[in-house]
């Protein structure tokens, strides 16, 4: 009994090495291969798989953008493969490395990507053609600091602002403001109806605080691109008094937020606009496709107000998501094929409908049939756009100012850091290892 | 039992020469069964330890390595100990390791204080003779710790939300309350591993030992005081091992909850977050192979101290009762 176990032993442990070696079978392979099926007896067919962690999006590349690619190239398939976005770039970090990744990457803007191809994860692609659909401002989140080389597509950015609850703003009597003595009123009106919350934001998850909270109202502060550029160029510094005065508008944001907001998560806010129980939601554009199936009421969206005085806008129109081909993919060829797919009109039109709230950065015009879109959209005509500006460069060293700025934000709002105390934080952690700075 | 094989003694294993060879056969066949090498030892060690050694001992060994070397110029080099002088020194760093020790400890001390004393309240009521219904308490109190951590995050979560649940105060959202309520979900998850563990122990009491402490006059209170705690000790010294060596481990729970960031401000940070970010890099912040080497090294000479300070301050000292 016990030697038949024994022997037994070494099998089991054999089986559970091979296990751990194998590969699961992705069950969307077999539905995907289904839904084209002309091309299905087709033995030279060659796949590429894309890595990105845009999950949500599973549905719309596998039915609206891919089978329009697999229309026009019948002997290339490709399988979008997503991972959760917060274990997206660990994964991939650890995918590029044992060789396991797929032919496709999509690429988060600067560093992380900028590492990866200095590593040689990621081909270049600057002599692709259909590039030159892309201006500069698009291609610097995937080129090199001298924006010599570029080694992803830029394919989507999102804009910031707020996302409004209209039965809410009818019912009592508001508009949307322009400015932020107009946008405290708002509030204020909200908060003394006392039905609903007036803003929809928590800080547990921290991000939102920094994302939608600092870097959606700041640009109007520090004038966009130029205080950006000023930040790295090291003639502005974050404790000046316009960055002061950023944090000190978030901080006056507190006593808008829902009971409890100290514990409430992203999804928690999600839920609580959508249900219609908050009025306003400093959003992503992001946001759209999901609120438009979840909400049942009309939704608006207004820019970020104006500071008091300010007749030029400013807004955060984040370079967020590129496309590029892993170095060491078997098929260059067709990876190739497909990223100056990408590039194309079609390819643009196909991704702003698909995805309202993501918007192309080629010169092609393109047509936005949602309206919220469409909004959102607008603001680039008489605002001047700009990036977040912790995303380039400055967040290289230690402590790294996107995470620095995302603590801040949330402890601002929470009230345990002052605006002032924030502001010199900020600095503090520049001062510590960006020369420019020093 | 099956009866050991006689016949083919393996080739060369253990076995001298002669033994081995053709002349083998003519050997003293009394000498025989003591030279024989026991090849069921083999067949018995080999996979476990192949398989302890591939997945534990490989990876602890490569990864102490690992944390010795750092990469200059894009190459790995040899550096010995800076990259531990750099994680002590450093004032950022040194400040989120102590503090993520810091916070650890207190994870574990909540545990220790809240859940094996419930784990054994428990044990003790369900071993109490006149107890109705004892598989379903037992299967009931035992189901959390069967359930997954995402599912508990997520279900506690809910409850204490002053959105969605019952609590007002944002429990997971204070800096002052967040590490405590994380501590007190997991001690609701795994209590019934100590009510378990202390539960095996006083049903294997014989009814003796009580019987006899009854008839001299003891009450309930004195018999479970002079009785049974004596005997359950050991089971005490092995569960508060277990209990700090899972909980210096810990991560998952706090992973789902509050994320890699473990806010706010780093205020639920423990070790096992903090080896995350530095190892695998968090949003922008890049992830260091080699520093996150070093954490996990950290934690690994932690757990072995604190593994240590119980075999030699404890378990050697403590008596333990044949029954």
């Amino acid at each position: 009994m016990s030697n038949r176990l024994g022997r037994l032993a070494p099998a089991v442990g054999a089986v559970l090495v091979l296990a751990a070696c194998g590969e699961s079978v992705d069950p969307r392979q077999e539905t995907d291969a289904g839904a084209d099926a002309e091309t299905g007896g087709d033995g030279g067919q060659v796949t590429l798989v894309m890595e990105s962690w845009r999950n949500d999006d599973l549905a719309i590349w596998e039915d609206v953008i891919l089978p329009a690619f697999h229309d026009q190239h019948p002997d290339i398939r490709v399988t979008f493969q997503p991972t959760a976005p917060d274990e997206y770039d660990a994964a991939l970090d650890a995918k590029l490395s044992g060789g396991t990744a797929g032919d496709l990457i999509t690429c988060r803007p600067f560093d992380v990507s900028l590492r990866l191809y200095e590593d040689g994860h990621l081909a270049p692609l600057t002599d692709l053609p259909g590039m030159d659909a892309f201006g500069d401002v698009a291609r610097a989140a995937w080129s090199t600091d001298d924006g010599s080389e570029s080694f992803c597509v830029p394919m989507a950015s999102v804009i910031h602002g707020f996302l409004y609850n209209v039965e809410i703003f009818d019912e009592l009597g508001l508009t949307p403001p322009e400015t932020e003595e107009q946008f405290h009123q708002v509030l204020d009106t909200i908060a003394a109806d006392g039905t609903y919350a007036p803003l929809v934001m928590g800080t547990a998850d921290q991000w939102e605080a920094a994302t939608m909270g600092l870097q959606n109202i700041g640009p109007n502060y520090w004038n966009g691109e130029q205080g950006r550029q000023a930040l790295i160029a090291g003639t502005e510094r974050f404790d000046d008094e316009q960055y002061v005065a950023a944090f000190t508008e978030l901080a006056s944001w507190a006593e808008y937020l829902p009971d409890g907001y100290q514990s409430l998560t992203y999804p928690d806010s999600q839920n609580m606009f959508t249900l219609g129980r908050g009025a306003i939601f400093p959003a992503g554009s992001w946001e759209i496709a999901l609120f438009n199936q979840q909400a049942d009421f009309e939704m608006g969206a207004f820019a970020p107000p104006l500071p008091e005085g300010q007749d030029a806008c400013y807004i955060s129109d984040h370079t967020d998501i590129g496309i590029g081909m892993n170095a060491a993919t078997e098929h260059p060829e067709e990876a190739r094929t497909f990223l100056e797919w990408t590039t194309t009109a079609e390819f643009a039109d196909l991704y702003a409908n698909a995805l309202p709230g993501f918007f192309p950065m080629s010169d092609h015009d393109v047509e936005v049939d949602d309206p919220l879109a469409q909004e959102f959209l607008s603001w680039r005509d008489r605002c001047e756009s700009t990036i977040r500006n912790s995303y380039q460069i400055l967040s290289r060293g230690e402590p790294n100012l996107e995470n620095q700025l995302w603590d801040l934000s949330a402890q601002v709002l929470n009230g345990t850091v002052q605006p002032q105390e924030a502001a010199a934080q900020a600095q503090a952690g520049l001062d510590r290892w960006y020369e420019p700075q020093q | 039992m099956t009866p050991l094989r006689t016949t083919e003694p393996p080739d060369g294993l253990g076995v001298d020469d002669t033994a081995a060879s053709g002349a083998g056969a003519a050997a003293p066949p009394a000498a025989r069964p003591r030279r024989r090498f026991p090849t069921h030892l083999i067949v018995f060690i080999v996979p476990a330890a192949a398989i302890y050694t591939i997945f534990m001992v490989y990876p602890l060994l490569d990864s102490l390595r690992l944390s010795m070397f750092a990469p200059r110029d894009g190459v790995q080099t040899f550096v010995g100990l800076d990259n531990f002088v750099h994680l002590l020194t450093d004032d950022l760093l040194s400040e989120a390791f102590w503090n993520a020790v810091w916070n650890n400890l207190v994870f574990f001390a909540v545990h220790f204080v809240v859940q094996n004393p419930i784990g054994l309240l428990l044990a003790a009521l369900l071993a109490t003779p006149t107890l109705r219904g004892r598989g379903t308490y037992r299967t009931l109190l035992f189901l959390p710790t069967t359930l997954s951590v995402v599912i508990v995050g997520f279900i506690w979560q809910l409850i204490i939300s002053p959105v969605w649940g019952f609590v007002d105060t944002p429990l997971l959202g204070q800096s002052s309350t967040a590490l405590v309520t994380l501590a007190l979900m997991s001690v609701w998850q795994y209590v019934g591993i100590p009510m378990i563990l202390f539960y095996a122990v006083l049903i294997s009491i014989p009814d003796e030992l009580t019987e006899a402490a009854t008839v001299d006059g003891a009450s309930a209170w004195t018999t479970f005081w002079r009785v049974k705690f004596p005997l359950i000790l050991p089971t005490v010294g092995i569960v508060s091992v277990v209990t700090y060596v899972a909980n210096m481990n810990a991560f998952d729970l706090i992973y789902t909850v509050k994320g890699a960031l473990a806010g706010p401000d780093f205020a639920s940070d423990i070790m096992g977050t903090l080896f995350f970010r530095t190892f695998f890099g968090f949003q922008l912040q890049q992830g260091s192979s080699t520093m996150g080497a070093t954490v996990a090294t950290m934690m690994f000479l932690l757990i072995l101290a604190g593994v240590l300070l119980y075999f030699y301050g404890w378990q050697r000292r403590v008596e333990s009762y044949q029954l």
